[in-house]
């Protein structure tokens, strides 16, 4: 594509176009819809983890006042399918789920009953007088105990293990055989709770005269959602339409089909009503998929001077009671990612993923990568630790290097681009490493605290290649010139907080030279938008902004061809930059793109075979991810006398390709960040044995405010893609996938001379605190 | 919020309320609602009747009184930490105030609110404890006055009798004392992990009186009597002599909180040294 000199768009730290109507409140959100009519859904949840149902008894709440139907399991049979789980893994085990449990509860939280009434605290109120009788039964909460046996969540299956994923690369026992260092760690991603600001809502209306269901949900997938709901629900795809209005923040928790999508959705066909529902915190905090619960047990074989050798993984991951979309697929992303920054040829996996009685787990910000990242980076950790290397030296000889790109992993992905040694250096100087580390000598001496964490990272992004995906990386979208000139982009990757009204209109300005106020970003209305998938995995530029160029490219050489008719020259000859087209090497020669608009829409005078309009719709298939890199360090300092860490220092310098809007990216790094520092130091989702979700609510689970977290320092490298057109890699997961063990390295480093090599998160005050008692 | 059904009620009189609330066995009163709403919001509280106290006249009051300060129950915790009256000898309770939640928490939530719900993680109670204040409550038999020292009887409960409101304290402010709230912050609630209030009574830079009060630790706010007996006759600006005298602090806790945030050892670890921060920042205040 050709690139305008002035004025460029891409690149600059434009506001967001998206922001007035959100921070005036003049927005709608699914729970701001006033549907006439409309009824109110609420769910009887289980409160044992593991529970035989006996009986329900619906009468009381059918009496309650202003109920208008009550139904369970048994009513949906026929009417309402099972939820899906998208995967291409040989021999998963796939346990029937149903929008509401029949015969058996399996977590706290799993649906019985639903009570729809004219008002939302009637609804509320009838929960209360359904009766059901339980027979509990022992649960699995355990992920090892599931794993060996223990209590069956699902007793048709006859076991806990859903499947299990070996990989193997290399040679990996000639690598251990001998090895100079052998290092043997267990390693815990604990479970975290997504907390999205705007809880989870649908709202379903039933069109009776066109025979349409029309779904507003909070969703990041509206096509594929409306997809999963003609087959759940018996109807053809084109009598179902989905909308994702605003949606308040999703992080992978609103990347889903739940049993509430369908549920409300079947209520409004059968009643003939608007139905709608809200999550309530509670069911946020029970009832929507959690993140993590990855269990590691590392075995790593190095040399003296910290060359990686090989790596033996076994991991267990705690999927929950069910599956949800991508439950299974998650930690086959970190299977991929292992290997990190590092040339590791010799790796062993042996990944089983494990049925538990607790709220089903799935994609969280990073989904897999985290986990996969944490893993390597400690490791990384413990060798300088183990060897005496320094740490930012041991990754040092270990990067692969500039001139392997694109660089092939063992375990068999093509990392398109990358660059770690600058980042590192650019990193080491930013933060004036050096200096940190006299400053730490001179502080342990005299007693006091403090750890330098270093991460260097790969993510894999820009989800993607079809072939890998298991349901199509595809990317749609259309671009319609309107006659006036206005530009109308019709994306299918449906934003929630991206920014995308702005980063696309930044594109379209640049290649049509249209002013940005003159784009309309349109997304999140299947009847609307033509085509999509959602967006998630770091993609919406990288595929969705791909798409978009793609469009744009058709459009510029439509607008070529007619402007080169209207001057009469070659159409080869016209140079389109800045909203004009004009022929090359004869300056005042030229036409403005509102001239070419008009004369393709009058039509009168099109140069032959060019149809009329100015639209174009393309599918944007990624030939690879994308593989943007990083390199973070943060200092934390530990109060001796209370074991309390806190964060003083964050720089990082991350290289996400072309960045369209570097405010936005800074955007996405701030916030990604303050969630790897969330699960470094404070969120973990606590289950006691009988499997009640102890941190239940915002009282208990500490979400990060936003004072607990430093200044950060963002510095960038460059390192295009050549994956897609526009070069962007992608960066809504890299915070959280560099962040987490950047942290936990820090707070480990600030021990590690008492004799400590790991701790497991989060690095809550009372484990520093009884550490350092130890050590005393 | 989806509560269970309630009567409403905001009556514009103290007398109006107290009958209101003894009309129904059921009512609670609502002065502010910071940790009142979040219950009814979950359905643990299931009061008949709510009486809402913000009509009520004469109750946000912050004054000098009898050479100390009254302040009114309704009275929000923001102006309790901005108080000019309040920003010296009694400057434990502003400290206080100023631990509780947010800024929206702090400008909605009541002095008197937080006292009557008698959260043992509250931040207050300890403040008015150390400070040996008196609350006034008023009941259809008229004023009673009940020392801080014997308010607090367990979690969440006092000795107001279920027709009293609680509608004021009185903070007696003794000529040169010192004061200081430190505390260790549940990173989920904002909640006191162990705070600790500190009121010292100088005699030049020696430490005549000592009065600590922990909030957070036990299952109620506690003084802490051994460490207030170490602390007379030292100089409460050397640190070393400061958690000395703290040493030990914890063991006044007969049953302290365990749970996922801190176990019991850590809770009485943490009284000792926040009760020598809360010491030593008093003292250099």
């Amino acid at each position: 594509m050709a690139t305008p000199t002035m004025p460029k768009q891409i690149g600059a730290r434009v506001r967001r176009k998206e922001d007035p109507r959100l921070i005036t409140g003049s927005s709608t959100y699914t729970d701001d819809l006033k549907l006439r009519g409309a009824v109110h859904c609420a769910l009887l949840r289980s409160p044992h983890a593991r529970a035989r149902v006996l009986s329900i008894d619906t009468s009381g709440a059918e009496e309650t006042d202003g109920v208008v139907a009550v139904v369970t399991g048994r009513d949906l049979e026929g009417e309402v399918g099972g939820l899906p789980v998208a995967h291409k893994i040989e021999g998963l085990l796939e346990p029937p789920h149903l929008p509401l449990a029949v015969d058996e509860v399996r977590y706290v939280g799993d649906a019985v009953a639903a009570v729809v009434a004219e008002t939302a605290f009637a609804a509320r109120d009838a929960l209360e007088r359904i009766e059901v009788e339980y027979e509990e039964l022992d649960p699995v909460v355990d992920v090892e105990a599931a794993a060996e046996g223990g209590p069956l969540v699902h007793e048709d299956l006859g076991t806990n293990v859903a499947f299990e994923f070996p990989f193997e690369a290399g040679d990996v026992e000639t690598a251990f055989r001998d090895a100079p260092v052998v290092i043997r760690q267990r390693l815990m991603n604990q479970r975290q709770i997504p907390f999205a600001v705007e809880p989870r809502a649908v709202a379903a209306r039933w069109d009776r005269g066109h025979r349409k269901l029309e779904v507003w949900s909070t969703t990041q997938i509206p096509h594929l959602l409306r997809a999963q709901l003609s087959l759940i629900l018996g109807m053809p795809e084109h009598s179902v339409r989905v909308v994702a209005p605003e949606v308040g923040g999703g992080f992978g928790s609103k990347l889903n089909v739940y049993a509430e999508e369908a549920l409300v959705g079947h209520l409004a066909r059968a009643l003939g009503r608007p139905v709608k529902w809200t999550a309530t915190r509670t069911e946020g905090f029970q009832a929507t998929i959690h993140g993590r619960d990855q269990l590691a047990e590392v075995e790593v074989a190095a040399e003296e001077d910290g060359t990686l050798r090989g790596m033996k993984v076994r991991l267990l991951q705690d999927l929950g009671a069910y599956h949800q979309l991508l439950t299974p697929v998650i930690p086959t992303l970190t299977v991929l990612m292992l290997p990190g920054v590092y040339r590791l040829r010799n790796l062993r996996v042996d990944l089983k993923g494990v049925f538990t009685n607790k709220t089903p787990t799935d994609a969280y910000r990073g989904a897999g990568r985290p986990e996969a990242t944490y893993i390597i980076e400690r490791v990384v950790d413990m060798v300088s630790d183990e060897t005496g290397v320094d740490p930012a030296e041991v990754r040092r000889r270990n990067f692969i290097p500039d001139d392997a790109f694109p660089a092939e992993t063992c375990t068999g992905l093509s990392y398109d681009s990358g660059g770690y040694g600058a980042a590192l250096d650019a990193l080491l100087e930013a933060a004036d490493y050096e200096g940190l580390r006299r400053e730490q000598a001179g502080k342990r001496e005299r007693g006091e605290l403090m750890g330098i964490g270093l991460s260097t990272y790969v993510e894999i992004c820009g989800l993607g290649p079809s072939a890998a995906m298991p349901a199509g990386g595809w990317e749609a979208c259309t671009v319609e010139v309107r006659r006036t000139g206005n530009v109308v982009v019709k994306t299918g990757v449906s934003p929630h907080g991206q920014g995308e009204e702005t980063t696309f209109a930044q594109i379209v300005a640049d290649a049509l030279g249209v002013s940005m106020d003159a784009v309309e970003i349109a997304h999140g209305d299947t009847d609307y938008v033509p085509e999509g998938i959602g967006t998630f995995g770091s993609r919406a530029q990288a595929v969705g902004g791909a798409a978009l160029s793609l469009c744009l490219e058709d459009l510029r050489e439509k607008s070529r061809k007619i402007a080169g008719h209207l001057l009469e020259a070659d159409p080869e000859d016209v140079e389109f930059e800045e909203g004009e087209l004009r022929i090359r090497g004869a300056p005042g020669r030229s036409v403005g793109f509102g001239d070419v608009v008009g004369a393709a829409y009058m039509a009168d005078d099109l140069p032959e075979g060019v149809e009329p309009g100015l639209a174009a719709t393309r599918f944007f298939e990624p030939p690879n991810f994308t593989f943007p890199f990083g390199a973070h360090l943060c200092v934390v300092d530990v109060d001796p006398d209370t074991g309390e860490p806190s964060l003083r220092k964050y720089v990082a310098v991350d290289d996400c390709g072309t960045v369209i809007n570097p405010m936005i990216v800074d955007g996405q790094l701030h916030g990604g960040i303050a969630q790897a520092v969330a699960q470094a130091l404070y969120e973990e989702a606590v289950y006691d044995e009988s499997g009640q979700l102890v941190t239940g609510s915002l009282m208990d689970y500490p979400v990060p405010k936003s004072t607990y977290l430093p200044s950060y320092e963002l510095h960038r490298t460059t390192t295009p893609t050549p994956v897609n057109p526009l070069g962007a890699k992608g960066v809504g997961e890299a915070g959280t996938i560099g962040g987490t063990p950047c942290v936990m390295n820090a707070v480990i480093d600030a021990v590690s001379h008492l004799g400590v090599r790991h701790l497991d998160m989060p690095a809550r005050p009372e484990k520093l605190w009884r550490v350092l008692a130890e050590s005393r | 919020m989806l509560p269970s059904a309630f009567d409403y009620v905001a009556p514009s009189s103290l007398e109006e309320a107290i009958e209101a609330l003894g009309a129904d066995p059921d009512a609670r009163i609502l002065a502010g609602g910071q940790s009142l709403i979040p219950l009814l919001k979950l359905r643990l509280a299931r009061p008949g009747r709510l009486v809402d106290l913000r009509k009520v006249g004469g109750l946000r009051y912050l004054r000098e009184e009898d050479g100390g300060v009254a302040i009114g129950a309704m009275t929000p915790h923001a102006e309790v930490a901005a108080s000019p009256l309040l920003a010296g000898e009694a400057r434990a309770l502003a400290g206080a105030a100023a631990a509780v939640g947010d800024v929206q928490v702090r400008n909605r939530g009541t002095f008197g609110g937080s006292l009557a719900h008698a959260d043992p993680s509250a931040d207050i109670p300890a403040a008015v404890l150390a400070l040996g204040a008196t609350l006034v409550a008023r009941g259809p038999d008229g004023e009673r006055e009940i020392p801080a020292e014997d308010f607090f009887l367990a979690p969440w409960t006092t000795a107001l009798r279920p027709d009293e409101i609680l509608t004021g304290a009185r903070i007696p402010v003794r000529e040169g004392s010192a004061g200081a709230y430190a505390y260790l912050r549940q990173k989920a609630s904002g909640f006191a992990l162990v705070g600790v209030a500190a009121v010292l009574e100088m005699d030049g830079s020696t430490c005549r009186a000592a009065r600590l009060a922990v909030t957070g630790a036990g299952n109620r706010p506690l003084r802490l009597r051994e460490a207030e007996e170490a602390l007379a006759g030292i100089d409460p600006t050397d640190g070393d002599a400061v958690r000395e005298a703290c040493r030990g602090a914890g063991d006044a806790i007969e049953s302290p909180q365990d749970d996922l945030h801190a176990s019991a050892d850590y809770r009485r670890s943490m009284t000792e040294v926040i009760a020598a921060r809360a010491v030593s920042r008093a003292a250099s205040s």
